[in-house]
């Protein structure tokens, strides 16, 4: 489907997507509240058919904690950007895409692991890298460590 | 009736301790010094051939991959076996907690025991064997499956989890493949007519059997090969030590010289099997002759019957070293699927066939 | 605050035992471990343990310079070395909108191509031995180290490069380069014969492979598992093909599907993929153009401001790195989405139903390299 049908297509599943211009690919803000019926549709009608998750991050953005879903179809061969963002720092919590893709179990553990953004229904939610009992999220721009980051 | 130049050779030799230890000692002291003798002559042999075994692994596994092998512990790494079994004996044995202690012992012992008195009733050269039955194949083989009982108990008595997969795993396979050997065994017992090891290898004085039992002998040969590999945990049949996959199987939990003993058993059982197939086979320590070319056979007759045997033996045994380094391992449910599925009524149908040529007389 | 987070016990059931695989083990490649829960020799269910090499690159690239990156880069996926620094240059020749002399797209091209043939020679050695073939080994290393050889001529590494810098290369290429390279691919050529005599036509390797660790299509998109990987079960996913970068649009090589997702079918596409790339590697090995080896920039890169994402194919799948700048010499967020990943993900659901000895081989053909895991 060409960017502007795309565009106008996301905007009709999502009324309330924001629009970003200028970036590579086609790029939304979804509400955090929308974020599990807005990407179930998207994966599953016909004409949108997301079904691949390329890229999931998580970023802290200084402001606001925000976690990226960058969408491909294999089918018809279009790529989305979905964002969500979330100004709470100290309880972030978003709804977990694992049930539509199942490579978001790892992407997301990943991200509560490094960032402590929580995601809800998912299966087994524990940190992947880092010990049990690490304190912190290292990838917050205010994360402190003297033990283990050498600051020049 | 062929008579060898060197068949006096052993028995002067043999003669001269009898006579020897009779005129100095009472008869009963006199067969306890021989027995002993014996004994210590078999241990000797049994530890050279071992470390030569391990030496020739190396060395035949190197070639095959490219490379060159032991080659700094004396000329030609000849001394490095010997530098490994001085390292072994100098390791820490380790022993386990909630272990039972006496089988845990136990097991490699039984191992050696089991492989030990295999090698009794070979004959290496014509009245150069321990025991000569008239039942002799039966007992070799029998025998020889007391070895499953010491690795069922390695496993068990490690208190280990991969070890009594191992364990169980080898258990499974070594009984599957009984079966197999003792059928192949039974094909040629029906073409020589007895079981005497004695006997089977004069019978082949015109030929050895694999020639003379055409078809069926050498599909009894071939079938003898595979299972006798998978006997010994050999070659593509290593699952029980796997390395890559459970650590080191059933023997894990041993170091030092007990682990030495497994070690040991294992090539002297690819000796043993070697052997057998040498002359159930091959016509043991007999010539290579051609019934009818006496020339040629007096020719053949120069070659010490030692040699022959050694010859055969080598080569079977270089056999079993190419599957190894050659063949990846085959899984636990297709190994005992190839036992039960083909290789048992393959065998089954090969009693018949042999049966029938020799009934009718269609052999050489 | 404190937060301890309790690790869930997996039910236990009767006649359910755990055997811990790793994390030092023969056959796991590197140290992930896997917590395997068995009945019998059946598996019901695996939870992989990462981070034993967790270095924390991503927080580390938010205070390196994109130059520096590259030198991170390397160790993610070490055998894919050069393709990930091709990754990082993309990504900033592509937001400066620099266009690199051809001499660099062709070396760099042949270069990809020679490291995709080096990873797979070492994925086949180590397979085999796995599998317990092991004189595979021995003949696939000491292939590829004529590889590492023709490498360390012209780079001065045999295997961490960092040859590729943002615009070009950091020197050329040595004379023998080329003659080296034909040599090679000749000599190969009558190797990967024996490759097939050994493992693919061996019928005890094929029936440990096939039909184990079935993986379906829709299976593969959703979990994302890409490279051979994903190709062995019919996904399309070559970058190479669909976002094409380098000379790959100019070059005539195929995309490998096999549509059966079994472990020989995984084994099978990366077999084949050595052919293409030796293809590939024929059609632009005479035609190297004379030129720069580098364009001409500037002392300190600093990316505009604005989100990135550049996607290669490395010899375990698609790599994508995903860059939030900030307008300053270091990007403010990297994110690394590594093929590995992925694919450790999918591990758990197929190796299900299958025996322990299978799962050595699911886990080799899915050719899993942990620093790329764990970055």
């Amino acid at each position: 489907m060409d960017p502007e049908k795309l565009k106008e297509r996301v905007l009709t599943l999502a009324p309330e997507a924001e629009l970003e211009e200028n970036k590579q690919f086609l790029t939304f803000f979804i509400p955090a509240g929308k974020l599990h019926t807005t990407a179930l549709r998207l994966k599953e009608e016909e004409d949108t058919a997301f079904d691949y998750l390329f890229c999931q991050s998580g970023s802290d953005m200084g402001k606001y904690l925000m976690v990226v879903y960058h969408l491909e179809s294999t089918k018809l061969h279009h790529e989305l950007v979905i964002k969500v963002k979330t100004e709470d720092r100290d309880n972030p919590a978003f709804d977990s895409v694992c049930d539509i893709w199942r490579t978001a179990e790892f992407h997301e553990r990943e991200i509560f692991d490094l960032l402590g953004i929580r995601f809800n229904n998912h299966p087994d939610l524990r940190r992947i890298f880092l010990d049990e009992n690490w304190v912190g999220h290292p990838l917050r721009k205010d994360y402190q460590d003297e033990v283990n980051i050498v600051e020049l | 009736m062929a008579s060898n130049i060197y068949d006096n050779f052993v028995s002067a030799i043999t003669q001269w301790i009898h006579n020897g230890l009779y005129h100095v000692l009472p008869p009963f002291w006199a067969l306890m010094a021989e027995l002993t003798i014996i004994g210590l002559v078999f241990l000797v042999f049994y530890a050279l051939v071992g470390l030569f075994l391990v030496y020739a692994e190396r060395k035949v596994c190197a070639f095959m991959q490219n490379r060159v092998g032991p080659n700094r512990v004396g000329p030609y790494g000849i001394f490095q076996t010997i530098a490994d079994f001085i390292k072994l004996l100098m390791k820490e044995l380790v022993t386990i907690k909630n272990s039972d202690k006496l089988l845990f012992n136990l097991a490699p012992f039984i191992v050696i025991i089991a492989s030990f008195m295999a090698i009794a009733a070979i004959p290496f050269a014509k009245g150069l064997d321990a025991i000569d039955f008239d039942i002799g194949i039966l007992y070799v083989i029998a025998v020889s499956s007391l070895g499953v009982v010491g690795v069922l108990l390695a496993g068990w008595s490690s208190n280990n989890k991969y070890s009594l997969i191992g364990a169980m795993r080898s258990g499974a396979q070594i009984i599957s493949y009984e079966l197999s050997v003792g059928l192949s065994l039974l094909t040629i017992i029906i073409l020589a007519g007895t079981m005497q090891f004695s006997a089977i290898v004069q019978g082949q004085e015109y030929g050895w059997f694999i020639f003379r039992g055409h078809i069926p002998a050498m599909i009894a040969f071939v079938i003898f090969l595979i299972a006798s590999t998978a006997e010994t945990n050999r070659g593509p049949f290593d699952l029980a030590e796997a390395e890559s996959e459970l650590t080191a199987g059933f023997h894990t939990e041993y170091s030092g010289i007990k682990f030495a003993f497994f070690f040991l058993a294992e090539y002297m059982n690819m000796f043993i099997v070697a052997s057998i197939a040498a002359t159930v086979f091959l016509g043991g320590w007999m010539p290579f002759h051609v019934s009818g070319w006496t020339g040629f056979n007096q020719v053949m007759d120069y070659i010490p019957p030692s040699i022959w045997y050694i010859g055969k033996t080598g080569f079977i045994i270089f056999l079993m070293m190419l599957f190894k380094w050659t063949f990846p391992r085959l899984r636990i449910d297709q190994l005992l699927t190839l036992e039960w599925k083909y290789l048992l009524p393959i065998n089954l149908f090969n009693i018949l066939l042999m049966s029938f040529i020799v009934l009718m007389g269609w052999h050489f | 605050m404190k937060e301890v987070i309790h690790t869930p016990v997996p039910s236990v059931e009767e006649e359910e035992y755990h055997i811990n695989m790793g994390p030092q083990h023969p056959s796991t490649h590197g140290v992930l471990r896997l917590v395997v829960s068995l009945q019998g020799e059946i598996v019901k269910s695996l939870k992989p343990h990462c981070g034993y090499i967790h270095r924390g690159m991503e927080k580390m690239c938010e205070k390196d310079t994109y130059p520096q990156i590259i030198h991170l880069t390397d160790r993610m996926d070490y055998l894919s070395a050069h393709i990930n620094n091709h990754a990082v240059c993309l990504l900033v020749e592509n937001a400066l909108q620099i266009e690199v002399p051809e001499r660099v797209k062709y070396i760099r091209t042949i270069m990809d191509e020679l490291t995709r043939i080096q990873s797979h020679q070492l994925w086949w050695a180590s397979f085999g031995m796995d599998l317990g073939g092991l004189t595979c080994f021995f003949y696939g290393l000491r292939d590829r180290e004529k590889i590492l050889d023709i490498w360390e001529e012209t780079t001065g590494a045999r295997f961490l490069q960092s040859y590729y810098t943002p615009g070009g290369l950091m020197w050329d290429i040595h004379p023998d380069f080329q003659k080296k390279t034909k040599e090679f691919l000749k000599y190969f050529r009558k190797k990967i014969r024996d490759y097939e005599k050994i493992l693919s036509g061996n019928v005890i390797f094929r029936e440990r492979s096939r039909n184990v660790g079935i993986m379906t299509k829709e299976e593969a998109v959703s979990y994302g598992v890409t490279g051979p990987s994903g190709r062995g079960s019919g996904f399309s996913c070559d970058v190479r093909k669909h976002h094409p970068y380098a000379l790959y649009d100019k070059v005539d090589f195929k995309e490998i599907l096999y549509q059966e997702g079994d472990t020989l079918a995984r084994y099978m596409v990366r077999m084949d993929e050595m052919y293409e790339s030796m293809h590939i590697i024929d059609q632009l090995i005479d035609n190297i153009p004379q030129g720069d080896f580098s364009a001409k920039m500037k002392a300190v890169i600093k990316l505009p401001a604005g989100e990135y994402y550049q996607r290669v194919e490395t010899a375990r799948g698609a790599l994508g790195l995903y860059c939030i700048s900030d307008g300053n010499k270091t990007p403010y967020r990297l994110k690394f989405r590594t093929p590995s990943f992925s694919n450790l993900s999918a591990l758990d659901h197929i190796s299900r139903g299958f025996k322990i000895a299978d799962l050595v081989a699911i886990g080799g053909s899915l050719d899993l390299v942990i620093p790329d895991i764990d970055r």
